[in-house]
């Protein structure tokens, strides 16, 4: 029973990424209606940018935070500017080559250069250690992951759905022109909503480079599974991509504990089942 | 009308079969193939660097100035057994290639070893762990160049259990690899009077540990052992100092690792590991002359992981093979039987020998990872703390299942 508790603990803190990760593409998707295959490949930006600046600045992790969101965002909003926004009102396969393509040559860049090991990251010393929850050694770190993305999960939510700003960002997905008409400028709406996403990814990133080593493939690792998450959880739904996010962390930790071959499938067996069942995802609207 | 052109399609063919035969009495052209992981989680330890291995190789054999063609090709079977023999067919039907070189990842390394074995081509596994290629699945046409699992469980393991640690839980990469290197590392333990009392299939290429070094903890065994390599051991080993594996008093073991993920853990996190490598770069001057080299011309002036530095060694016994027949024969079996015949030298494993189940014999190194003070610089990672002499390294006749050996 005891190691059923550490099990759903270590499901939730996987279910962080998770649900960082799928909240970022659901905003994408949401917004721009692309499908952002790089978002792995900027992830993985994001936990590079934190080693260049400790490694070559000597800035820290809690800066890198903050920074390194605001630095690959930024790429990505270049990215839109120069690239995507042309794509805009095509078919979403479209979209989905485009960023695929991006992301294989990002990851093919940073390989070139700094191999396939990848580099070591510590652990801030403020969240080194561990505590004893009786069930389970509980890292600190860890620990602060869950809380963290808690918390910018929910600040997400938040200002998509209950502030003014999100009001104007959904109702330029549901008709462009006439919010143009008010005098919003939705061009430039829409390539900030994508720097948010991109930054959300960034942000997982950094988040995640204390636990994994800083290798060009970690998002190309994760992102097929971030994938079957927003799947399930409905494409665009932004509260559906978190709850799943974690939900599915949980189910994975699992199946670890069970039978720990197959924790690498049980997400896509379970995508397979929840669009046999409702093929717009558990909390997604048919369009 | 018809009966000339019969005629001399006849005519055409004898030539043709004339002209064949002449160019193979001394036939001069040879194809190395590397196939190795050039993406992918092991492409650090292999990939590029062993292409450039076979380079130098080929460089350093002067090969070229008597009157020998060598053509170099490489490709990245993605760790995909399926893509690894569908390559391998089409270099050998297609492309001509004579040789294989490095083909890392056990079970890519399985499937070609069959298909080499078949169209009567040549492989030197210098990348693949699993001690059944020269076991159960010998074959005339392969040479197992570096080191496999039996060699690193012998080491490694026995050291551990002298050492006290008598109880063993398995983290195991969910292939053959990880299959064959868990086998062989029990079978060690038992007989050194330690037990196995669990471990955990994990699949390939996985980030996250959490949960399996839970299960590692909560069995209390005193060694952690892990049968995995790569991304999957480098990320083993740094989530286990932040589970307090370590510090709770218990062991790990990496029964594979290499030079690359060392680096990449950097000291603070390896200090203190042991593992057993066969090839080091610092072991004396003739390593250290050609890893100058190979760092040299290496993008991230990385140096030679023990699978390239075999590419490099194999390559050269290849080569001197070739030059003893005067001529290339193109057939995989004769060649394979002509270096085993030959003793090896070369400065980077030493004197040697291939016996006859395609097992190459050299010493073993049981290595300590240094402390971040003990390190004069990068790369300066490793303290020699055993050695066993090349006879008793690898599997011994005795117990060997391989037909090829006459007992």
């Amino acid at each position: 029973m005891q190691a059923l508790y550490a099990q759903l603990l270590v499901g939730l803190i996987n279910g962080s990424f998770y649900a960082l990760l799928s909240l970022g593409l659901a905003v994408i998707f949401g917004m721009l209606n692309i499908i952002n295959f790089a978002h792995g490949a900027l992830y993985m930006m994001g936990a590079f940018c934190a080693y260049f600046l400790l490694n070559v600045l000597g800035i820290g992790y809690w800066w890198a935070l903050l920074i390194a969101p605001i630095a690959v965002g930024i790429f990505g909003m270049i990215l839109e500017r120069t690239m995507l926004q042309w794509l805009s009102g095509l078919d979403h396969l479209y979209g989905l080559l485009l960023t695929f393509g991006i992301a294989l040559i990002v990851q093919g860049v940073f390989q070139d250069r700094f191999g396939s090991s990848g580099l070591p990251y510590a652990i801030p010393d403020e969240l080194k250690g561990g505590m004893n929850l009786g069930f389970m050694f509980l890292p600190i770190y860890r620990g602060w992951v869950v809380v963290f993305s808690l918390i910018v999960c929910f600040a997400t939510w938040f200002l998509i759905e209950r502030t003014r700003l999100g009001a104007y960002l959904r109702a330029a997905t549901e008709n462009p022109t006439l919010v143009r008409a008010f005098g919003i400028n939705v061009p430039r709406m829409i390539t900030l909503t994508y720097g948010l996403g991109v930054g959300l990814a960034a942000l997982a990133g950094v988040l995640s480079a204390p636990i994994n080593q800083v290798r060009p493939l970690m998002g190309a690792d994760l992102i097929i599974v971030v994938f079957a998450v927003v799947v399930i959880g409905g494409m665009g739904s932004i509260l559906g991509s978190i709850i799943t996010g974690f939900a599915l962390g949980v189910i994975e930790g699992l199946t670890k504990y069970f039978y720990p071959e197959a924790s690498n499938t049980v997400v896509f067996v379970l995508m397979v089942l929840v669009l046999l069942v409702k093929p717009t995802g558990l909390t997604g609207r048919a369009a | 009308m018809k009966a000339r052109l019969i005629a001399s399609l006849l005519l055409g063919t004898a030539l043709g079969f004339a002209a064949a035969t002449a160019a193979s009495a001394d036939d001069k052209t040879v194809k190395v193939g590397v196939l190795t992981d050039n993406s992918g989680l092991y492409s650090d330890l292999g990939g590029a660097g062993s292409t450039l291995a076979a380079q130098m190789a080929v460089e350093d054999s002067g090969m070229a100035a008597k009157g020998w063609k060598i053509d170099l090709i490489s490709a990245d079977h993605q760790n995909k057994p399926d893509i690894g023999t569908s390559i391998a067919r089409q270099w050998i039907d297609v492309e001509k290639v004579d040789i294989f070189m490095d083909v890392l990842n056990s079970g890519v390394a399985l499937a070609v070893n069959n298909l080499v074995k078949e169209k009567n081509s040549i492989m030197i596994n210098t990348g693949a762990a699993t001690s059944d290629l020269t076991n159960a699945q010998c074959s005339p046409n392969t040479i197992h160049w570096v080191y496999d699992t039996y060699m690193l469980a012998n080491s490694t393991g026995q050291a551990l259990v002298k050492a006290g640690g008598d109880t063993w839980f398995f983290l195991t990469a969910d292939y053959a690899f990880g299959a064959a290197l868990e086998r062989d590392t029990t079978a060690v333990v038992v007989k050194a009077g330690g037990k196995v009392i669990g471990g955990v299939k994990h699949p390939l290429n996985t980030a996250d540990f959490s949960s399996f070094l839970l299960q590692a903890q909560a069995s209390k065994a005193k060694i952690v052992g892990m049968a995995n390599a790569g991304g999957d051991t480098t990320n083993t080993i740094k989530q286990a100092s932040e589970f307090g594996i370590v510090a709770g008093g218990q062991k790990l073991a990496g029964l594979l690792l290499f030079i690359t993920d060392v680096h990449s853990l950097g000291l603070k996190v390896a200090q203190g590991l042991n593992f057993t490598e066969t090839f080091y770069w610092d072991l004396n001057d003739g390593t250290r002359a050609f890893s100058k080299r190979f760092s040299d011309r290496m993008k991230n002036k990385a140096q030679p992981s023990m699978v390239q530095a075999g590419v490099y060694s194999g390559l050269m016994h290849y080569f001197k093979a070739l030059e003893a027949m005067g001529g290339n024969p193109h057939d995989g079996a004769k060649m394979v039987a002509k270096m085993k015949d030959m003793p090896t030298d070369d400065p980077l494993f030493g004197q040697g020998s291939i016996r006859a189940d395609g097992r190459k014999l050299h010493p073993a190194y049981l290595f300590e990872v240094k402390k971040p003070e003990e390190s004069k610089g990068p790369w300066d990672y490793y303290k020699l703390v055993g050695t066993t002499p090349a006879d008793q390294a690898f599997r011994p006749v005795s117990e060997s299942a391989c037909p090829l050996l006459k007992k």
